[in-house]
């Protein structure tokens, strides 16, 4: 055969081919799974998943139902976004609230303005138990975080939900081992090989909407540790604090104790992604209050059950 | 400085590479050179590491913490697994695996290896060819990269001398012809200053080849160099009868993803074990009908007549079915066997040794069955690549092993397909994934 010929036998533009792995990877869980479930905020990376799961599943149903951990703590856009969202696609939707593990005593908060963020675990598990999940979906990428960078496509986790970088199931080729004894876990994440630009540009291909505290807008925030603070009922100015009107978006939606929006006047999926390909600063560096903590902060929380 | 200059234009896809070599070869800073210089580190990231360069009394900025993710590594200073790192140049997007070169992580690089078309080995200008390059070219080898680029480091080291850089490339190619490796290249390199990786740099100029960076943009994707035979192992069997679309009530799409070949609407096809003969009367993906699918796309196969098939069935064109063993010494990218009885290099991952008297679960693509070990054929010496008798084996072990199958599997060769030629063995009383193995 000759060299042309060689050129010209078609392959996968970069976009497909994760499209094709996340597929293949939902379709291994339904496959392999008895009981599974998708972890879904609301947020982007888990609206990409809900569009790779139609992908994978259409016509029939999905192979699970839907799962949000709700910390009581988000932005009625994304809440209301999430609830519409499920209901377009006719998919059932399962929310469990950290403020119910609080008022059952097994989330304790050190001060009413801690962060629930990391008690989120705690009703993942609470969740998982009830529903007796096999595995939870979600929608974590390696290009995230350090800790990620290591962690399985398929992340086994034993009765308490703990993840052990030490003692991972080797992954080769595709081959991916769902088998779990009764009460163990796996986390299976199909967006695993994508960065923060691949999502974008999916986002754009696929005309994916999204709850609009995503583009540019108005917002009332306070500079605290060269981070933007949103004014929020929950997270109200103190005195001192100086609040100014900025034109900014979110680059994660979270918990809002925990997540910062940036400047920005970008107000289309087009306009971020040109922001995306020219910024300096990583996702999580930029907007997530709680990994700076510590430099291990999210392996720590990973190993106590955290998504 | 922006991370790409300019938004894709052309897509060349997509490039799977492994990165090996030593604790002291630079491979940590060969990928922080390559993630730097592709203006993929964005400034918190740098910044962290600038900080923690300046704790440990380095005078420039260590390259290598990049790549140092989990606590327990960085107490110790090693690198304990496989990571994956990111970047895009703008044509091609990368994902790296980087394996660590320890000794005993002979399954991390097994498993790194296991998905890349491309191996950079690294070797240190200084030592030259050592037991440790051989045992990576080996594996790299052994697990069908088809691509290996030969990075001589540290040229800085030894004055950027050209003899040293042709004594060692003379030398590897000795025993790379050996093993039967085709598909060489060398570089002679500084991944600490730059020169060779993004940029050419001014102290090689008698090297004429193209930089690091040039060469994966160049590489040919997996799939892309030779027609392979189409195989289409079944994942998953959608029956959405139960919606309430009268139409669908007869639907029968059998979702799956193309490991290799191609597959056209009206091609004549092969259910496998079963044999049933049919027909592609649609390929369909999320409402939009294809013509034809192409390797690693993952799609909805629809039927002319109605067959019974399941999870772990595996589709195959009737043309590209051969029901012979190919004849001896050739390699027959054509053959799918159903058989029960495989033989098969194996590696063993666990820190539980191999129990012949046992019986284990084999993955083979969407398929399970048990197996038994029939016989240990010989234990490979990963340093001599001698042969050696073994009663069992241990973590980190090489060996030809035969099994009888309870069920029968549907396999090529490795050689001639990288997917349906390969296997997971698992323990079924943890669990765990116990062994790696590539059919015969």
């Amino acid at each position: 055969m000759s060299t042309l010929a060689l050129q010209q036998r078609a392959t996968l533009s970069h976009l497909d081919w994760l499209e094709a792995e996340s597929i293949h990877i939902l379709r291994e869980v339904a496959g392999q799974c008895a009981n599974p479930t998708l972890l879904f905020s609301g947020g982007k990376d888990s609206l990409v998943l809900l569009r790779l799961a139609e992908k994978a599943f259409r016509p029939g149903r999905f192979p699970f139902p839907l799962l949000n951990i709700d910390t009581g703590h988000n932005y009625d856009e994304v809440i209301d976004f999430r609830d519409s969202r499920a209901c377009q696609l006719n998919e059932r939707l399962i929310v469990r609230c950290v403020e119910d593990s609080m008022r059952r005593g097994t989330v304790v908060l050190k001060s009413p303005s801690e962060s629930r963020n990391k008690h989120q675990s705690v009703t993942l598990l609470e969740a998982i138990a009830e529903f007796g999940f096999d595995c939870c979906i979600g929608g974590a990428r390696r290009d995230e975080e350090k800790a990620r960078a290591k962690e399985r496509i398929f992340s086994f986790r034993d009765e308490f939900g703990q993840w052990d970088p030490k003692n991972q199931r080797p992954e080769l080729w595709d081959l991916f081992n769902a088998r779990v004894h009764k009460g163990e876990n796996i986390r299976a994440f199909p967006i695993s090989n994508w960065t923060e630009l691949d999502v974008w540009q999916y986002i754009e291909r696929e005309k994916l909407a999204l709850p609009s505290i995503y583009f540019a807008h108005k917002r009332q925030v306070v500079r605290k540790n060269g981070l933007l603070q949103p004014v929020t009922e929950l997270t109200p100015a103190r005195a001192g604090d100086v609040v100014e009107e900025l034109t900014v978006r979110f680059r994660t939606v979270g918990d809002i104790t925990c997540t910062a929006p940036v400047l920005s006047d970008a107000d289309t999926v087009a306009r971020i992604i040109e922001e995306t390909a020219t910024t300096t600063i990583t996702e999580r560096g930029e907007t997530r209050l709680d990994d700076q903590t510590s430099e291990a902060s999210m392996e720590q929380r990973k190993k106590e059950g955290y998504f | 400085m922006s991370a790409i200059e300019h938004l894709p234009e052309i897509d060349n896809g997509l490039l799977r590479f492994l990165t090996c070599g030593s604790v002291d070869d630079g491979k940590s800073t060969l990928i922080g050179r390559l993630l730097y210089d592709t203006k993929t580190i964005l400034a918190d990231t740098l910044h962290a590491i600038t900080r923690t360069s300046e704790r440990r009394g380095l005078e420039a900025v260590d390259l290598s913490l990049l790549t140092d993710g989990l606590q327990a590594e960085r107490e110790q200073g090693i690198t304990i697994d496989v990571a994956y790192r990111y970047f895009t140049t703008g044509r091609r997007k990368y994902i790296i695996a980087d394996a660590p070169g320890h000794e005993q992580y002979t399954r991390n690089m097994f498993t790194a290896a296991s998905t890349a078309n491309l191996a950079i080995i690294l070797i240190d200008a200084r030592k030259g060819v050592l037991t440790q390059t051989r045992r990576h070219s080996y594996l790299a080898h052994l697990l069908g990269i088809p691509h290996i680029v030969v990075a001589i480091n540290k040229m800085d080291l030894v004055g950027f001398n050209q003899a040293t850089y042709e004594r060692i490339r003379n030398e590897y190619r000795e025993f790379a012809a050996a093993l039967g490796i085709g598909d060489v290249a060398f570089i002679p390199m500084s991944a600490l200053d730059g020169d060779m990786i993004v940029d050419r740099g001014a102290r090689l100029d008698w090297y004429q080849g193209p930089t690091l960076l040039d060469m994966l943009e160049d590489a040919p994707g997996a799939h892309s160099e030779r027609d392979e035979a189409f195989r289409f192992p079944v994942q998953f069997v959608c029956r959405p009868q139960r919606c309430g679309n009268p139409k669908l009530h007869d639907y029968r799409g059998f979702m799956g993803r193309v490991e290799s070949g191609e597959i056209a609407v009206g091609d004549e096809v092969v259910v496998l074990p079963s044999g049933k003969r049919t027909r592609i009367k649609a390929i369909e993906i999320y409402g939009h009908s294809l013509p034809r699918a192409i390797p690693e796309q993952s799609v909805t196969l629809l039927l002319e007549d109605e067959v019974d098939v399941s999870r772990g069935d595996m589709v195959v064109r009737a043309e590209e079915l051969c029901p012979r063993a190919p004849e001896p010494g050739t390699v027959s990218t054509r053959t799918a066997l159903v058989t029960r009885r495989i033989e098969a290099m194996l590696c063993w991952l666990d820190e539980t040794p191999l129990d012949p008297q046992r019986k284990y679960l084999i993955r083979q693509t969407t398929r399970e069955t048990r197996a038994v070990i029939e016989s240990i054929v010989y234990r490979l010496d990963i340093n001599s690549l001698l042969q050696k008798p073994a009663e069992r084996l241990e973590m980190n072990d090489i060996a030809r092993v035969c099994f009888r199958l309870a069920q029968p599997l549907c396999v090529d060769t490795y050689v001639a397909n990288r997917s349906t030629g390969a296997f997971i063995i698992i323990d079924e009383t943890t669990n765990s994934t116990v062994g790696a193995g590539m059919i015969l």
